[in-house]
């Protein structure tokens, strides 16, 4: 084999060819196994799932309707009017009160993280509300705020703020010292070293946190609606249930699934924007 | 003048010496607080130190010996507890942009490229226009070798790469003082003896008052116009030792008997005050 060969000069006589495939590089299949395995997985279930139901009948369908009916629950609801009435009620529930919690949460975290003494001010009732389940609170919303969107509104604050809160705190807290030191000795003063150093290093800790509450926040949406509610997705499910139309249970399950599904990737998308920096890793 | 330190006599008459006084320490005792112990802890006790505008010092100790310490109370980090501490006649009482700290821990913001790390602190001073800024951080990247890499991410960089830019982050804000506080003991050592080398040649072109802490002897020897040989316990000058071995020094002074001589001498120092 000349290709590659070090000739009696020293120098190589041709680069080396590349062979076809270099330890370390993943085939074709490698690269998109994740992606594939996983939809494999998805239809094989939802093949069994359905010969299970339409074919072998092994279950009456109130119990478990077959994914084709629910398909088709899902597609007839989105050409209804009032599935979008009630799509509008649960997404400015959510929207209006995850807002609330994020600004809040995200305030109230940067400065208890920031104030030490804010902190220990504001503690005890922190941990109190967040060691209480905090649906057991929607009663009382729903008799302060009635049953309109307000009292879902305040039960998804209270779902999301907590987690927003606590990773905002935890991302001031465990800011890297040496950066902080770093800052001060530039001649930071607080308020510059709080912008420079301590607002962009929690930014990991507060995108955990938006995560977590997207999941607290949509729980509290449906949650809130089951109990009291004039109109919304989770009010349509509880309403379906009632009269057994299961495939529209499910079919309110899966447009919810599908709707945190969306959420937690426009989330991820600016985690990448805001992440740049960080080292890619395996 | 005062009762400048008897030691500051060893030394004989320098060229850079006949300049101004930067920076003035006198009697200069430092304490920090152990909450472990619950008592505050004598880390300094007594530093009487010169050094002169463009002079290169090292300060070279075991480690605990306070010389972190007195490298954070020049810098305005930690406050000293009594005597004199000033830098052109001014007492030091926080950090100020007429000081600049290059550290040892990979303390580059790493949210930011390598640029916007350089520019930090003339963002800081708020006292220069954007172009200004851009003109000044792309000088200074270019300086230290990193041209390249003006948009990479400190993440991105290796360890020696890091260290480039954190001098060039100090160098940027055109302090009157640059603090060296081991900047290079996290590399490797062939690493470590490059950025020496490119310490000194980027430290000929600014020719900044320069204070840096080290263990490594040999790392101090090679860098430094006068030595300062600390001893543990009390944090005390025990020998300043000026370093007759004539600039640009390259890698190869490292083998000179001159410079084995002055290696040997510290580390019988050092031994001493153990």
């Amino acid at each position: 084999m000349t290709a590659g060969a070090i000739d009696p000069s020293g120098t190589r006589a041709e680069a080396a060819a590349t062979p076809a495939r270099v330890p370390g590089q993943p085939t074709r299949f490698q690269r998109s196994q994740s992606w594939v395995l996983g939809t494999v997985a998805v239809v094989i279930v939802l093949a069994i799932w359905e010969v299970a139901t339409t074919v072998l009948q092994l279950m009456p369908g109130f119990i478990l309707p077959a994914p084709s009916t629910i398909a088709s629950r899902i597609a007839g609801l989105v050409v209804s009017g009032d599935f979008w009435h009630d799509m509008a009620v649960s997404g400015q529930e959510f929207a209006v009160g995850f807002g609330i919690a994020i600004v809040v949460g995200l305030l109230l975290g940067l400065f208890m993280g920031w104030f030490q003494p804010i902190q220990y001010l504001v503690d005890p009732f922190v941990n109190f509300l967040n060691s209480t389940p905090r649906i057991a609170l929607a009663p009382l919303f729903i008799i302060w705020f009635g049953i309109g969107i307000w009292s879902k509104v305040a039960i998804v604050f209270f779902g999301a703020v907590f987690p927003v809160l606590i990773t905002t705190i935890s991302g001031v807290k465990n800011l890297d010292r040496s950066l902080l030191r770093a800052g001060r000795a530039f001649g930071a003063n607080n308020a510059q070293l709080f912008t420079t150093v301590a607002l962009p290093g929690a930014v990991p800790y507060i995108l955990s946190g938006l995560r977590l509450g997207i999941a607290h926040a949509l729980t509290g949406v449906v949650v809130g609606e089951f109990i009291a509610a004039n109109a919304g997705v989770g009010l349509l499910m509880v309403r379906a249930a009632q009269t057994y139309d299961t495939a529209t249970v499910f079919a309110g399950v899966v447009i919810v699934a599908a709707l945190g599904l969306l959420l937690t990737a426009l989330l991820a998308a600016l985690e990448r924007r805001f992440q740049a920096w960080k080292p890619t890793g395996p | 003048m005062t009762t400048v330190s008897a030691q500051t006599s060893f030394d004989r008459p320098r060229a850079h010496e006949r300049g101004q006084v930067a920076l003035r320490a006198e009697g200069v005792h430092i304490h920090y607080w152990l909450e472990r112990d619950r008592s505050a802890f004598l880390a300094v006790d007594g530093i009487d130190v010169e050094i002169a505008e463009g002079e290169f010092v090292v300060i070279v100790g075991p480690s605990g010996c306070g010389k972190t310490t007195f490298l954070d109370a020049v810098g305005g980090l930690h406050a000293i507890s009594s005597g004199k501490l000033e830098l052109y006649g001014e007492p030091i009482r926080k950090p100020g942009p007429d000081r600049a700290i290059v550290f040892q821990q990979p303390s580059l913001f790493p949210w930011q490229t390598v640029r916007g790390n350089v520019g930090y602190g003339l963002r800081l001073a708020g006292k220069r226009s954007k172009a200004e800024i851009a003109q000044i951080v792309d000088r200074h990247v270019e300086l230290v070798g990193l041209a390249k890499f003006g948009n990479a991410y400190p993440g991105e960089l290796s360890g020696g790469m890091q260290q480039r830019a954190n001098l060039a982050r100090a160098l940027a804000a055109d302090p009157q003082m640059l603090l060296l506080d081991e900047p290079f003991s996290a590399l490797d050592a062939q690493t470590r003896d490059v950025m020496q080398e490119e310490l000194l040649r980027i430290w000929s072109v600014s020719r900044k008052t320069a204070l840096f802490i080290t263990h490594d002897i040999k790392e101090a020897v090679f860098l430094a116009d006068r030595v300062l040989v600390m001893s543990a316990r009390p944090g005390r000058i025990a020998e300043i030792i000026p370093i007759d071995i004539p600039r640009p020094r390259t890698g190869e002074v490292k083998r000179s008997a001159a410079f084995l001589e002055y290696e040997e001498r510290i580390q019988r120092l050092l031994e001493a005050t153990r």
